[in-house]
């Protein structure tokens, strides 16, 4: 019975039968959710609209890229879309403040993207480090940080908006409204974040420790690895994503106020959820990520271009897929 | 014991999947009797035991209680037929108090409302039984692992109970508690009460058991009166071969041979205070005490696991390890007496668990799959690791396989120093010589291996000196040849206790 076997290359039918077949529920969504789009309306498979669904859903994929690292090593981020917020608000108030010296308008423009990208780093170690020096649950930390930075946009804006300098808009706008080869500025970004995401966890020592770590803290500890630096950097990563999706998302508007990036961090679990990463951390795929946040503004664009359902269900259809989705995937989960 | 038989099983076979674990065993159990079940891990004892409890349905063969063949569903319908088990791993909620566990399901109730009066004054006089001193009302998570086994042994006899399996009951005792439940083992046999006792410990069973039933590899080997048989022959029908010798040769340590690793007066709060010690290389170093004197704290503190202060060095260099990193960077390992919380990602395949530690190697900067799975192989080859498949999780495989892919894991860092706490906990004999001729290989290439073990024969046969603690303090260092049992268990208990050494240079006894 126990007799040791060698392992011959795997046969055909044995790497079918290994396909994780599980794990591709989320792409069957996607294909089903594009099957019906395009046959309830004409003007949905055109790549005008389709390019417009990639974009819509960088913001929060990029953000979810970043949540999927934090998740997987078994935290939670509640304070991405209040950071979000921060940021944009900090960086509108910046460059403003440097338009007109004499620096001109692209090297504010810089100045500005350099600063966020900077903070989210620092706003992400803060979570990170309350987390793993101060020993609280990263639910907790995160639902603090949640409501500092949204009091402190609305601070900033004094309880109004924060509008970008005209002039500056101009600069910047093509970030968010430009494209490259015919695709969009933020569609390249996702992607650029998406691949680098999943190489760092997928193929790096960083990306292992951080699913062992999910898996089994202890046994983690116990394995010589550095628990709660590789815990922190989860959330360095996802400050950096965060400041990423900021930098796409102020040339959008120009503007940011009280209200901006309200819910993006449940949109933002929830692509992760809907793309196969357990909740409770060890496993998960950025490409899973990348195709829940596609599907859920996938989900919106749908009910737009159709009359069947009022668009104000979205959130009804959208939850009623995260839960679909998780029930899908129970059957892996759940030994 | 011309009783007829309580409980039967007759022609029992299991698969799971495609892999049977039994193969057509018979096995009865007579009022008033202990049936020990022993085998190699793998064997199928513990899947025979849950045959019988309801715990699983046999694909063939059927179950006999008082002479009419039954089904049990599931372990609720066996349980209330009187028949109980109680698991290796306890199954008991943590959050819930001693009491609340005791009569989980089935609370007294008065007025409507559960009586906890009634329940807290049955746990203590159940508890008293049992000479166990744990406070009805402390919460399970509260309890030391050996204090929860005793709870749960009361959960067991607190029902109408006709047959009682345990799979390693005292695996998690401490030899006062052992003697404890042997007490209690014979008052329920004494009423009546049939055991059926699962164990590696075969001196165990022949203090405790009437019959003995062997299974090797699913199949049945033999139903035996524990008289006739001395432990050697079980231990040969276990293994279908002739043991040899259970340990390697003890080669001297040379005189000149340096010291690879050396703790002075280490304190580790709460735990451990003053202990200083050194092993060299080549030399097996056995730390000897019982449950809850501070070997594991002593090493761990040690090795930046839980906080501690003191000197160590390491091959005469001082070194402040705040990290088990900085401790494997100095080529020292540690593993761990807990395997399944603290050694192996259950839910991982093999070869992410093998080389977790020493991923530095097989990620520069990109993980190398190939080389993974070859470490893999090269593993299972060298620790003869027993597995169908190799992709499959970790948490599937038996516990003496679990403890060879950790033994692997840590090998992968090339340590010269190897700490081994509790190597053979919860193995079967064969697998246990397996690793206790590796610890020989392991000197012979200049390693230097620190040896905790609560089991004294290990100790005393690989251990070239033996440091017994008592209660947090090292009561003595002792050269091993000639050392008997009753010496280490006098300094273990704290009859003994040898001042400590003015300085390491002069440890009482010399090698």
């Amino acid at each position: 019975m126990s007799t040791p076997e060698t392992v011959a290359a795997p046969s055909w039918r044995a790497r079918l039968r290994r396909v994780p077949w599980q794990q591709l529920t989320p792409l069957a969504g996607l294909v089903l959710l594009v099957i019906v789009g395009s046959l309830m309306h004409p003007a949905f498979l055109t790549s005008t609209n389709l390019f417009n669904v990639l974009t819509r859903s960088a913001f929060i994929g990029i953000i979810a890229v970043g949540g999927t690292f934090v998740i997987i090593g078994g935290g939670i981020d509640l304070s991405v879309g209040s950071m979000a917020a921060f940021l944009s608000g900090a960086m509108i108030l910046l460059m403003n403040a440097l338009y007109g010296g004499t620096i001109s308008p692209v090297g504010v423009v810089l100045i500005g993207v350099g600063l966020v990208l900077g903070s989210g780093l620092l706003a992400g170690a803060a979570n990170g480090l309350a987390i793993t020096r101060g020993r609280i649950e990263p639910f907790i930390v995160t639902l603090g940080t949640l409501g500092i930075f949204r009091s402190l946009v609305t601070y900033l804006a004094d309880g109004g908006t924060i509008s970008l300098n005209f002039a500056l808009r101009g600069v910047y706008r093509p970030v968010f409204y430009g494209s490259f080869l015919g695709v969009p500025i933020p569609v390249w970004a996702f992607a650029v974040v998406a691949v680098l995401g999943a190489i760092l966890l997928h193929r790096t020592r960083f990306g292992r420790y951080v699913r062992a770590i999910g898996s089994n803290q202890e046994v983690a500890r116990y394995a010589a690895i550095r628990v709660a630096r590789v815990r922190t950097l989860t959330y360095v990563i996802q400050g950096l994503c965060v400041a990423i999706a900021v930098v796409l998302y102020v040339p959008r508007l120009g503007s940011a106020s009280a209200s901006t990036g309200i819910l993006w961090e449940l949109e933002a679990i929830a692509a992760v959820i809907i793309g196969g990463t357990a909740l409770k951390g060890g496993s998960g795929h950025i490409w899973g990520t990348v195709v829940g946040a596609i599907m859920l503004s996938l989900i919106g664009n749908v009910l737009n271009l159709t009359s069947a359902i009022s668009e104000y269900l979205n959130g009804t259809v959208q939850g009623l897929i995260i839960i679909g989705a998780v029930f899908l995937q129970r059957g892996r989960q759940g030994r | 014991m011309a009783h007829e038989p309580i409980l039967s099983g007759i022609g029992l076979s299991k698969s799971f999947g495609p892999i049977e674990v039994l193969h057509a065993v018979d096995v009865d159990v007579r009022p008033g009797e202990v049936h020990a079940l022993v085998g190699e891990n793998g064997a199928g004892k513990s899947t025979l035991m849950k045959l019988l409890s309801g715990y699983h349905q046999p694909n063939a063969g059927e179950v006999v209680l008082d002479g009419r063949p039954v089904r049990f569903p599931d372990s609720n319908a066996a349980e209330a037929a009187g028949i109980v088990l109680i698991h290796q791993e306890l199954n008991l909620v943590p959050d819930l108090t001693v009491e609340e566990n005791v009569f989980l399901g089935r609370e007294p109730h008065r007025f409507g409302l559960v009586d906890r009066g009634a329940a807290r004054r049955a746990t203590a006089e159940l508890l008293a039984t049992l000479r166990t001193e744990v406070p009805v009302t402390r919460r399970v998570r509260d309890l030391s692992v050996s204090q929860a086994q005793m709870v749960e042994i009361a959960k067991a006899v607190s029902r109408e109970v006709r047959v009682l399996c345990m799979d390693e009951p005292t695996d998690v005792l401490t030899g006062r508690e052992t003697e404890v439940l042997f007490d209690l083992v014979r008052r329920l046999t004494a009423d009546g009460v049939a055991i059926l006792y699962v164990s590696h410990k075969l001196d165990e069973i022949m203090t405790i058991a009437d019959r003995v039933t062997i299974l090797r590899d699913g199949h049945k080997i033999g139903t035996f009166d524990v008289g006739d048989l001395t432990p050697a022959e079980m231990a040969r029908r276990m293994v279908g071969r002739e043991l040899a010798d259970m340990y390697p040769p003890k080669p001297a340590v040379p005189d000149d041979a340096p010291v690879a690793l050396e703790i002075e007066g280490l304190d580790v709060p709460g735990f451990v205070h003053g202990a200083s010690l050194r092993v060299r290389r080549g030399e097996v170093l056995g730390i000897a005490g019982l449950v809850g004197a501070g070997r594991t704290e002593l090493f761990e503190g040690a090795l930046g696991l839980r906080p501690a202060h003191g000197s160590v060095r390491k091959d005469g260099r001082p070194v402040r390890w705040r990290h088990p990193e900085d401790a494997k960077l100095d080529r020292v390992a540690y593993l761990t007496e807990d395997r399944k919380a603290k050694g192996l990602l259950l839910g991982k395949n093999l070869r992410e668990n093998v080389v977790l530690q020493s991923l530095e190697r097989f990620a520069r900067p990109f993980v190398h799959l190939r080389a993974e799975q070859q470490a893999l192989e090269g593993a299972v080859e060298e620790f003869d690791v027993r597995v169908a498949r190799l992709d499959v999780e970790a948490g599937a495989l038996s516990g003496g396989n679990q403890q060879k892919i950790v033994l692997a894991k840590l090998m992968l860092t090339e340590p010269d120093v190897v700490i081994l706490d509790e190597p053979t906990r919860g193995i079967d004999v064969g697998t246990k010589r397996q690793i206790y001729f590796y610890v020989g290989e392991l000197l012979a290439k200049g390693v230097a291996v620190v040896l905790i073990s609560s089991e004294l024969p290990e100790v005393l046969g690989l251990a070239h000196r033996v440091v017994v603690m008592h209660d947090g303090a090292i009561t003595g260092t002792l050269d091993g040849a000639g050392l008997d049992e009753e010496t280490v268990m006098a300094y273990a208990t704290g009859l003994r206790r040898d001042p400590p050494p003015a300085t390491l240079e002069s440890p009482r006894v010399h090698t």
